[in-house]
């Protein structure tokens, strides 16, 4: 259980209810179900050819993270995702779709040769984060997504990414650095596993639940934090109950955030990319006396209103309001930390 | 301290923790002001321990040459996150612990009279947690040196993304990547010093992506925890895993520099790693390198392509 607040700590959130913390866990299970259709079963239901390509030319073929050229539409691209299997021996090659170094060196190739042909690039995004044993570290895991996170900033061609299952961690978003940033409905994304964050902060893994629930990891919590631009609902009853629905779906959207991308011009896609992530996040600015002032007054207020409005959507449009002062908690939690300053 | 005394107290107060502190490697007894002395290395063994960033900065750079900037940065909750305690009141525990409002402090300064950029982050605050005060200390001090022309050293010491702002933790890897990306295309050299730990989400953004990269001797440096490796994989972990020296023989840190040598090695490279004339962004800001050409030709023919 979440200790109580004693009445001097200003109120923040309450201990999210039993309610909520099962259906945002609910979702949490439909993002990792096997069943979900998988990068290549997507791209392949949403493009009408599919030319994979393999290997980093430094080391070997990632199986975790696939990718090539396809054809949207009649729209050319390069597609590169992360690649989980339904089955257990698929997923056994896969290593459950967490990749090594290579997967990321085969994706920044692929980047480039994207952007030198001048295509542009759709990554879907499906991992509980990149592969954490000797043989990851000994070939610089922590190097490769770095570059590839660097890699993608500085792209010079577009880049929309779809978070199509689990966005787990670093090993996420280094292929996850877009123009646009969709979420499947059902998805989730998050700075660390439930299981990591509960067994370093509560210090057991039997708190995942509590833990998916702080860190705010739906999708439609995501969208009200800004860090996805849209969430493309799943037919009813989950993507893995009709994968041919769910591939229609996201080809619309992906196609269209093409088209719009496609006249950009080069500067200013960057520099939109480059400010995307330069807003990411919020901090406060202490006073030489008095309280700290937030950095964009009103934001935090309205994200949670927003962030509770998702919330409430997950269990079915009702429910209850998490803080229903949201517009006082920006005042007054801001004064406390800029105490003895 | 409790204010009653055990029978044989006093014969163990022959060291005063404020005087002494116990090496963690060889167990030696050091007289804190000779540890002060050493660098706070180990006299007997050479144990690095962690140092503050105003430590860390006394340490490189030019007596009285560091000017903080952004000093005034606080971090915000907002994503109302409470687990054993709410975020907030661990901000507000750290500052009081620390005397610091977050993890990392930047600004521009000398080292033996050459100008440069640095930012240091500060183990003591929340683990050297990177959330967006961070991230934006980090992203500033980049996007300085570039306008500055200076080149950039940043001094990591973190356990990684700060888990209590969620993703906007994770979405300070871009911020930071981005920023440093553009520093490179800028031709302006950056120098990632990674001491004891450089771990998670900070090794796997900005830390990671020196244009030389030092460790400090045994520092933990790793991308995942090493109980979650344990934890993930059935394998024996090898000896010294994660280690400085491993990253050094697998080829992802130049050199592994003791904190004694930290200062002149950085003047070292400082003599080669000058940023170039504006090459890419001439024009931009209207200074231009006629007058230079000589030593533009030089650098242009031994310049790199691009960065990534
Ligand atoms: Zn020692």
């Amino acid at each position: 259980m979440v200790e109580q607040r004693t009445a001097a700590s200003v109120a923040v959130v309450e201990p999210t209810p039993d309610e909520l913390r099962s259906a945002i866990w609910a979702r949490v299970q439909q993002a990792r179900n096997v069943k979900r259709p998988h990068t290549l079963e997507l791209i392949q239901s949403i493009a009408t050819e599919v030319i994979e390509l393999h290997g980093d030319r430094l080391f070997r073929d990632d199986p975790a993270i696939v990718g090539g050229f396809c054809r949207i539409d009649g729209r050319r691209a390069v597609f590169v995702g992360h690649q989980k299997g339904a089955e257990t021996d698929e997923n056994i090659r896969r290593n459950f779709g967490m990749p090594h170094p290579e997967g990321y060196r085969k994706a920044i190739r692929l980047f480039r040769l994207a952007e030198r042909l001048g295509l542009p690039i759709v990554t879907f995004i499906d991992t509980p984060g990149a592969f954490p044993g000797p043989a990851s570290e000994e070939r610089g895991v922590a190097e490769a997504i770095a570059r590839a996170i660097m890699t993608m900033c500085g792209l010079r061609t577009p880049i929309v990414t779809v978070i199509t299952g689990e966005g787990g961690s670093g090993g996420a978003l280094a292929l996850a650095v877009g123009d646009v940033v969709l979420a499947l409905e059902n998805s989730i994304y998050s700075v660390i596993s439930p299981e990591g964050a509960a067994s370093i902060l509560w210090r057991s893994a039997e708190y995942s639940q509590q833990a998916a629930a702080a860190m705010r990891l739906t999708a439609a919590e995501q969208l009200a934090l800004g860090v996805i631009d849209e969430v493309v609902p799943e037919p009813p009853g989950g993507a893995h109950t009709n994968p041919e629905e769910t591939a229609r779906r996201l080809r619309a959207r992906i196609a269209a955030h093409l088209d719009a991308l496609a006249g950009r011009e080069r500067k200013a896609l960057l520099d939109a990319r480059y400010a995307r992530y330069r807003n990411m996040g919020e901090f406060a600015i202490a006073a030489e006396s008095g309280e700290a002032q937030p950095q964009r007054p009103g934001l935090r207020a309205r994200i949670r209103r927003v962030l509770d409005a998702g919330r409430n959507a997950l269990v079915g449009g009702e429910g209850e309001t998490n803080d229903p002062t949201a517009d006082s908690t920006d005042e007054a939690d801001v004064q406390r930390t800029g105490e003895g300053s | 301290m409790p204010s009653f005394k055990l029978p044989f107290g006093r014969a163990r107060q022959e060291y005063p923790p404020n005087l002494w502190t116990k090496c963690p490697d060889c167990a030696e007894m050091l007289y804190n002001k000779q540890l002060d002395k050493n660098q706070r290395v180990c006299t007997r063994c050479g144990h690095h321990f962690r140092l503050r960033a105003d430590q860390r900065i006394a340490q490189l750079l030019d007596r009285d040459s560091f000017r903080e900037q952004d000093a005034n940065l606080e971090s915000v909750d907002m994503l109302g996150f409470v687990d054993q305690k709410p975020y907030s009141e661990r901000l507000a525990a750290a500052h009081a612990a620390t005397g610091s409002r977050d993890a990392a402090v930047w600004g521009p300064g000398t080292i033996a009279g050459t100008r440069v950029v640095v930012c240091v982050m500060d183990f003591a605050f929340m683990g050297g947690s990177m959330g967006t005060v961070v991230g934006e200390k980090v992203t500033r001090a980049a996007e300085h040196a570039l306008d500055e022309r200076l080149p950039l050293i940043i001094v990591a010491s973190s356990g990684g993304a700060r888990m209590q702002e969620g993703t906007l933790s994770l979405m300070q890897l871009a911020k930071t990547c981005a920023a440093l990306g553009r520093l490179g295309d800028g031709g302006v050299p950056f120098i990632s010093v990674l001491t004891d730990p450089t771990t998670g989400g900070v090794f796997a953004s900005f830390a990671a992506l020196g244009d030389v990269n030092i460790a400090e001797p045994k520092a933990l440096i790793g991308f995942a925890g090493a109980r979650v490796a344990a934890g993930t994989i059935a394998e024996e972990l090898p000896e010294g895993f994660q280690r400085a020296e491993f990253l050094y023989d697998h080829g992802f840190a130049d050199l592994v520099v003791p904190r004694a040598k930290l200062r002149e090695t950085l003047l070292g490279l400082l003599r080669y790693m000058k940023p170039s004339a504006q090459v890419e962004r001439a024009g931009q800001n209207g200074s231009s390198p006629l007058g230079r050409s000589a030593q533009l030709f030089d650098e242009l023919i031994r310049r790199e392509p691009t960065h990534g």
